[in-house]
């Protein structure tokens, strides 16, 4: 989905255009900033078109017919709430998954591999992101699944009694794998940009840290995570806007029913709400279309509003580094 | 991150175009070939254009075949672009006017109806084109075929029976070591003519137990249940998976286990011949025009061998076009399709059952009227 989060730096000094900048303009400065300026505000354009297209067309799905919304509930918040508790609990898992992992990779790279080691393993992962969802999709849904059903009866047996580690299904297409899946999609994401905002720490403040005494993981603590945070919550969310949209993964990798539960191992667990327009879209009856594309704009204004939730998070946590 | 992917995106889709290129070489090959012993009906022939229909996925790999062959029976002059949009697109397409013919896994509803005939300024042709049986297919190692009723078979897949040796499941196969491990029903995630078809005949043969209206959305959820998309999805799930049971066109199950059904007294397994068999004896829905063939599958027959539960996809055109080479068009292909060499081209393409001579000469008959003026 589209997060456009940028990493800014604090602001270096006060003075936004220092005396050294030539206020000359030439010619090509002129078609340059024509350019830009044309180019972010396309960007605008398309997202306020798909919102309008969302909105307009979508608008009608609000009030249909009960019998249209039959297959999860009887009024539209009664069929896209399951919807989103699915897409939600799917990308949790992603994240609780893939972001200690890839901040981990990234100190690797950036703090404690020597440098024949980092590149190539900066490369594969980079790598994994080439790779398209469908592929992601075949290979968990025939290979990965099945592999990991002794691990989901493991669980059950042992820690059956959280509700979250119930019956499993027999062919390991749960929610949980699902989750599984997007993670190792959405792990290249957020290490690319954790190892850039971490290799950009100033070697001064390691220097100074580790010159006081600190052991490399207090140096880390001290001068890595806190310069490198805004850059991290920027990661996380770019992972996570794209674990909420992703689609033809969990389509192929999610045994859907109609039934929210908490049951991470359930084999009909509600689908998510961009695999459920997939689903429901090509033979569909009377009102469905405009009932998914009301759940596709349920969607966008919640990435929408985790966007702006991290960029608050992300301003304020700029604004202590600075105070 | 964004280069590196660029960088295998474009060798890829260079490839992907060259197989496709390839492919499409291949199929023109084989049909070429591949000649008929009954000859193509006289209307197929002489007939240049272009010809747009959309709708059913279900019948998208006949239509290939018959695009093809009828593109060789016109040596290349005819182009038909059939785009498998689904069943519900497909009829608003039409009705819309922005295809020539539709086909559809369920007839014109009574309100369309009126519409299509608007469209067409008179008659709608709603002829029978794609059979296929739909197979009830398990993976219980060592056992390839059972015996179930239909009542067992609703109750299976609203999860009341839960263990493959239910005394219900042993009462009608006597001699078959049934395990004692849990059943897991696999359907269709997404929506589609089969699971409409396949729910249709639960509720038609076993009613106390298959309380459902036939929807093209699986209505059951939850006890060990699963799901997969498509029919391939659902397959590779039951080969994949052991103790389950799903159903699926028969043409794609490959080697899994088929159960063969209750009608009357004795028990069926999924044939071309069982399946013609039924829409041989099913009635004709009331109150349509001579030109609209639309069936109500008869999923209680009680004939021996008759195999009910099947998919049964229409071709829907208009008698009148007002176009001559549209009107020649459709008749030729549709003529094409309901011919014998047509139907024997989709069972090879794609499994499905060829019509019966009595309704395949009854179609035959309506396309031929298709005119112009």
């Amino acid at each position: 989905m589209s997060t456009t989060l940028t990493t800014k730096e604090a602001p270096a000094g006060g003075d936004p255009s220092p005396s050294w900048i030539s206020e000359r303009s030439g010619r090509g400065d002129a078609i340059f900033k024509g350019l830009t300026i044309a180019a972010a505000a396309l960007i605008l354009l398309a997202l306020a078109s798909v919102f309008i297209f969302l909105f307009t067309q979508g608008f009608a799905g609000f009030t249909q017919p009960a019998e249209v919304y039959s297959k999860y509930g009887s009024s539209f918040w009664g069929y896209v709430w399951p919807l989103l508790a699915s897409t939600i609990v799917a990308s949790l898992i992603a994240l609780i998954i893939a972001v200690p992992l890839a901040i981990g990779i990234a100190l690797v790279i950036t703090q404690y591999a020597p440098s024949w080691l980092s590149t190539p393993v900066a490369y594969v992962i980079d790598l994994l992101a080439a790779v398209p969802s469908v592929v992601y999709g075949l290979w968990a849904g025939i290979y990965l699944a099945p592999k990991l059903v002794p691990i989901y009866e493991w669980l059950h047996e042992h820690l059956g009694f959280i509700p979250l580690f119930g019956d499993v299904v027999s062919s390991g297409r749960s929610i949980s794998t699902a989750g599984l899946v997007l993670a190792i999609m959405i792990l290249p994401i957020i290490t690319a940009i954790s190892r850039e905002v971490f290799s950009r720490t100033p070697r001064l403040h390691r220097e100074a840290a580790l010159a006081l005494g600190a052991t490399r993981w207090e140096m880390i603590r001290m001068t890595v995570f806190p310069y490198g945070r805004s850059g991290v919550i920027s990661a996380v969310m770019l992972g996570l806007g794209r674990a909420l949209g992703e689609t033809m993964a969990v389509v192929m990798v999610l045994s859907p029913g109609t039934l929210f539960t908490f049951n991470l191992f359930s084999g009909s667990n509600t689908p998510s709400i961009a695999a459920n327009i997939a689903l429901r879209y090509k033979e569909r009856s009377e009102g469905t279309l405009e009932v998914l594309i009301a759940t596709g704009l349920v969607l966008f204004l919640l990435t929408f509003a985790i966007n702006f939730a991290a960029r608050w998070a992300v301003a304020r946590s700029e604004r202590k580094l600075a105070g | 991150m964004k280069r590196t992917s660029f960088r295998y995106v474009v060798p890829g889709v260079a490839a992907l175009a060259l197989t496709l290129s390839a492919c499409g070489a291949g199929n023109e090959g084989s049909s070429s070939n591949g000649s008929g012993n009954s000859d193509a009906p006289s209307a197929a022939s002489g007939l240049s254009g272009e010809l747009r229909g959309a709708g059913a996925t279900s019948q998208e790999k006949a239509q290939e075949a018959w695009a093809t062959a009828i593109q060789g029976l016109n040596d290349g002059n005819l182009t038909v672009d059939y785009q498998g949009i689904g069943s519900t697109d497909g009829r608003g397409q039409f009705i819309d006017g922005a295809t020539s013919f539709a086909g559809s896994d369920s007839y014109l509803k009574d309100e369309e109806l009126e519409s299509a005939r608007e469209r067409c300024n008179g008659n709608v042709i709603e002829v029978p084109a794609y059979v296929s049986p739909i197979a009830i297919a398990f993976n219980l190692p060592g056992i390839d075929s059972l015996n179930l009723s239909p009542a067992v078979i609703a109750d299976i897949f609203n999860n009341k029976i839960t263990k493959w040796n239910d005394p219900a499941i042993v009462a009608d196969n006597q001699g078959v070591e049934l395990p004692d491990a849990d059943i897991s029903p696999v359907h269709r995630s997404d929506d589609s003519g089969t699971t409409k078809n396949f729910t249709d005949y639960l509720g038609k043969a076993a009613p106390d137990n298959w309380s459902y209206e036939a929807e093209d959305a699986f209505p059951v959820s939850g006890g060990k249940s699963q799901a997969a998309e498509g029919t391939s999805g659902v397959v590779e799930l039951i080969t994949n998976t052991e103790n389950t049971i799903g159903y699926a066109d028969e043409s794609q199950i490959g080697d899994l286990g088929t159960v063969s059904v209750g009608v009357g007294d004795t028990f069926s397994a999924p044939t071309a011949d069982g399946a013609a068999k039924v829409v041989a004896v099913s009635t004709r829905v009331e109150g349509r025009d001579a030109t609209d063939m639309a069936t109500d599958v008869d999923r209680t027959t009680t004939e021996e061998g008759a195999y009910p539960v099947i998919l049964l996809s229409y071709l829907i055109a208009c008698e009148n076009y007002d176009d001559d080479t549209e009107a020649a068009n459709v008749k030729g292909y549709l003529s094409y399709i309901v011919s014998d060499e047509g139907q024997q081209a989709a069972a090879d393409a794609a499994g499905s059952a060829p019509l019966s001579d009595e309704v395949a000469t009854e179609a035959q008959g309506i396309v031929e009227n298709i005119s112009a003026g």
